[in-house]
C-alpha cells in the first residue's frame, strides 16, 4: 500500500545555485501528485530530493523535512539506499540495463540486493510485468532479448516493472513519457491509472493534459518555488494564483 | 509529380556524388587493405620461415644442447605461461581497480597524480622497468625467477588496463547508474554489477591488448625471468620464456637454432592470437540478444 509524503520547508542547492526554496505540499496515500512547471523550474529536482537521489551529485545540498509514511528520511536514522528501495522511481529517459535480458532488467533490484530464490523471482517478474502491463509483449523472450531492444514505449514500462518488482511504497515518475508517442503514452497514462490504487505516485510532467488526466492533486512550480498546490480539477479551473493561471493559460512557459 | 531529375539535381550532379561516394568507399577499402597488409605479411613470413621446423617434438622437449638436431620450447612455452599469469594476476585487480577509482572518484588532484603517473608509466621502457624490478626483487633474492619477470610484466600492464578501464567506465551512461541506486542499489554494487558490467567488452579489449603487447616483451625479461634451458616449474627459480628463447636463438651462429627462433616466434604468435579469441568467445558467452 501507499503511503502519504509530507514535506516541509524543503530547500535545495547545486553547488551556490539553490534551485528549491522552502518548499512544503504533502501528497496524499494512494493518489498522484502531479507536479506541473516551465523547464527549469525545480520539479525534477523536487522529486529526486523525495529519495535522496538529488544528493548522489557531490555537489548537491538539501535542506528540510521530508517526511514518508511519518518517517523522516533526511533523519540519522534513515539509509539513503534502503529508502530508495520504498520509494522506486522512473526516469524521464528509459534507461534498462543494456547487458542485461528482460528478465534481469525487472529482476535487478532484487538479485543486485542478494535473493536468489528461483521461484520467488519468476513470480516477481510475471507480476511487475504484468502490472506494467508489458508481460504480453515480452513473455516469450523475456530470457532472449535484451532490455536494450524493446520499443522506446515498451523500454519505459520495462522500467516501470523494474521499479516495481522491489515492491515500493511510492513511485515518482519524472516526466516518464516525455520521449514517447501518443500510443505509448497513453499506455502509461492508463497503467498510472492502475498503480495508484497500489502505491502513491508522484508525476512530474510538461504535459498538463497528462497531469489532469492522470493526478488528483496538481503542484504548480515557478523558479524553484511551489506557487499553488490545490485539487487538478481546481488548478486547471479555477487557479488561485495570478502566475497559475497565466501559466495554465498559456501565457508563458 | 516531380520527374527524378528535378527531385534530385541534375544526371551530372548525380554522376559526381556517385563517383565521389565510390572514390571515398575506394579509398576507405585501400587503408584497410594497407592496414591489414604488415600483420598478413609478418604472419604469412613467419609460417613460411617457422611451419617447417614446427612439430610435436617442438611443443613437448625442451631444447637441445649444443650441436644437437632437434630438441624444443615446451619449458618457454610453460615458463611464458606461467610468467604471464603471474603479470596478468598483479596487473589486471590493481589495473581495474585504479581504473574504477578514476573514473567513479577521481575528480580531484590525486585523481589527476594517478592519471599522469599512469601516463609516464606507460611510457617507461621496457628495459628500465627490467632493471627495477632487477634492483628490487632480483638483487634481494639473490636469484632470477619467474616471479620477478611476472612483476615486470604486470607493472608493464597497469597503465593501459588502468587508463582503458576509466575510459570504458566513463563511456557508460550516468543514467544506467542513476537506474541501479534508484533502485535501492549500494554503490559498490552498482559500480561493480552495473557499471562495470555494462563496460565489461571494452575493458577485456583493453586487457587483451596489453597482454599481447606484454607477451612479446623481451627486455624486461631479461635480468628478472633470465631464462632457462631446463624444466622449471617454481615460479622462485630461473624460468625460459618464449621471447628470450627466440632472441638468445636468433643471435645465436647455427642454423638450427635460427629455424628454432622462427618456429618459437610462430608459436608466440599462435599462442597470443588463441589467447585473445578464447578470452573473446568466453566473454562472448552468455550475452543476450541485442544487447548493446
Amino acid at each position: 500500500m501507499g503511503v502519504g509524503i509530507e514535506v516541509g520547508q524543503l530547500s535545495a542547492w547545486f553547488g551556490r545555485t539553490q534551485a528549491l526554496f522552502g518548499v512544503s505540499l504533502n501528497a496524499a496515500a494512494n493518489h498522484a501528485t502531479a507536479i506541473i512547471g516551465p523547464s527549469g523550474c525545480g520539479k525534477s529536482t523536487f522529486i529526486r530530493c523525495l529519495n535522496r537521489m538529488h544528493e548522489t551529485n557531490l555537489e548537491a545540498r538539501v535542506e528540510g523535512q521530508v517526511r514518508i509514511g511519518g518517517q523522516e528520511i533526511y533523519g540519522s536514522g534513515t539509509n539513503p539506499v534502503e529508502l530508495r528501495r520504498r520509494v522506486g522511481m522512473v526516469f524521464q529517459k528509459a534507461n534498462p540495463f543494456p547487458t542485461m535480458s528482460i528478465y534481469d532488467n525487472v529482476a535487478a533490484g532484487l538479485k543486485l540486493n542478494g535473493v536468489r530464490n528461483r521461484r520467488r523471482l519468476d513470480e516477481v517478474v510475471e507480476r511487475s510485468l504484468r502490472s506494467a502491463a508489458l508481460w504480453d509483449e515480452v513473455k516469450d523472450s523475456l530470457k532472449k532479448k535484451s532490455g536494450a531492444s524493446l520499443s522506446g514505449g515498451q523500454q519505459q514500462r520495462l522500467c516501470i516493472a523494474r521499479a516495481l518488482a522491489v515492491e515500493p511504497e511510492v513511485l515518482l515518475m519524472d516526466e516518464p513519457a516525455s520521449a514517447l508517442d501518443p500510443i505509448a503514452t497513453a499506455k502509461i497514462e492508463d497503467l498510472i491509472f492502475e498503480l495508484k490504487q497500489r502505491y502513491t505516485v508522484v508525476i512530474v510532467t510538461h504535459n498538463m493534459q497528462q497531469a489532469a488526466r492522470v493526478a488528483e492533486f496538481t503542484a504548480f512550480f515557478l523558479m524553484g518555488r511551489l506557487i499553488e498546490f490545490d485539487q487538478t480539477q481546481k488548478i486547471f479551473t479555477n487557479p488561485s494564483d495570478k502566475q497559475t493561471e497565466d501559466y495554465i493559460t498559456g501565457r508563458f512557459g | 509529380m516531380p520527374n527524378s531529375a528535378s527531385a534530385y539535381g541534375s544526371d551530372y550532379v548525380r554522376w559526381r556524388r556517385r563517383l565521389t561516394d565510390h572514390a571515398a568507399t575506394a579509398a576507405a577499402a585501400l587503408t584497410t587493405i594497407l592496414v591489414l597488409a604488415p600483420l598478413l605479411a609478418i604472419f604469412g613470413y613467419l609460417i613460411y620461415r617457422g611451419a617447417g621446423t614446427l612439430s610435436w617434438a617442438f611443443l613437448t622437449r625442451t631444447p637441445a644442447p649444443v650441436g644437437e638436431v632437434g630438441g624444443g620450447m615446451a619449458n618457454a612455452i610453460v615458463g611464458s605461461g606461467t610468467i604471464l599469469a603471474i603479470a596478468c594476476a598483479l596487473g589486471v585487480p590493481l589495473g581495474v581497480g585504479s581504473g574504477i577509482y578514476l573514473a567513479e572518484y577521481g575528480r580531484n588532484r590525486l585523481g589527476n597524480l594517478i592519471r599522469f603517473t599512469a601516463d609516464v608509466l606507460n611510457g617507461v621502457p621496457s628495459i628500465v622497468v627490467g632493471i627495477a624490478v632487477y634492483a628490487l626483487i632480483v638483487l634481494r633474492q639473490k636469484h632470477f625467477s619467474a616471479f620477478s619477470g611476472g612483476v615486470a610484466l604486470g607493472i608493464m600492464l597497469i597503465p593501459t588496463v588502468t587508463r582503458a578501464t576509466e575510459e570504458m567506465l566513463l563511456m557508460v551512461p550516468h543514467s544506467i547508474r542513476e537506474a541501479a541506486l534508484g533502485l535501492g542499489v549500494p554503490e559498490w554494487r552498482t559500480t561493480l554489477s552495473i557499471t562495470l558490467r555494462t563496460a565489461l567488452p571494452g575493458v577485456i579489449t583493453a586487457v587483451m591488448l596489453g597482454f599481447g603487447r606484454i607477451a612479446g616483451e623481451t627486455a624486461p625479461l631479461l635480468f628478472t625471468a633470465f631464462g632457462n634451458q631446463f624444466w622449471n616449474l617454481r615460479p622462485d627459480q630461473p624460468t625460459a620464456a618464449l621471447p628470450l628463447q627466440i632472441f638468445a636463438y636468433a643471435i645465436s651462429p647455427y642454423d638450427e637454432w635460427h629455424r628454432q627462433a622462427w618456429a618459437g616466434a610462430l608459436v608466440l604468435i599462435l599462442l597470443i592470437v588463441g589467447t585473445v579469441a578464447a578470452v573473446r568467445l568466453i566473454a562472448a558467452r552468455g550475452t543476450v540478444k541485442g544487447a548493446a
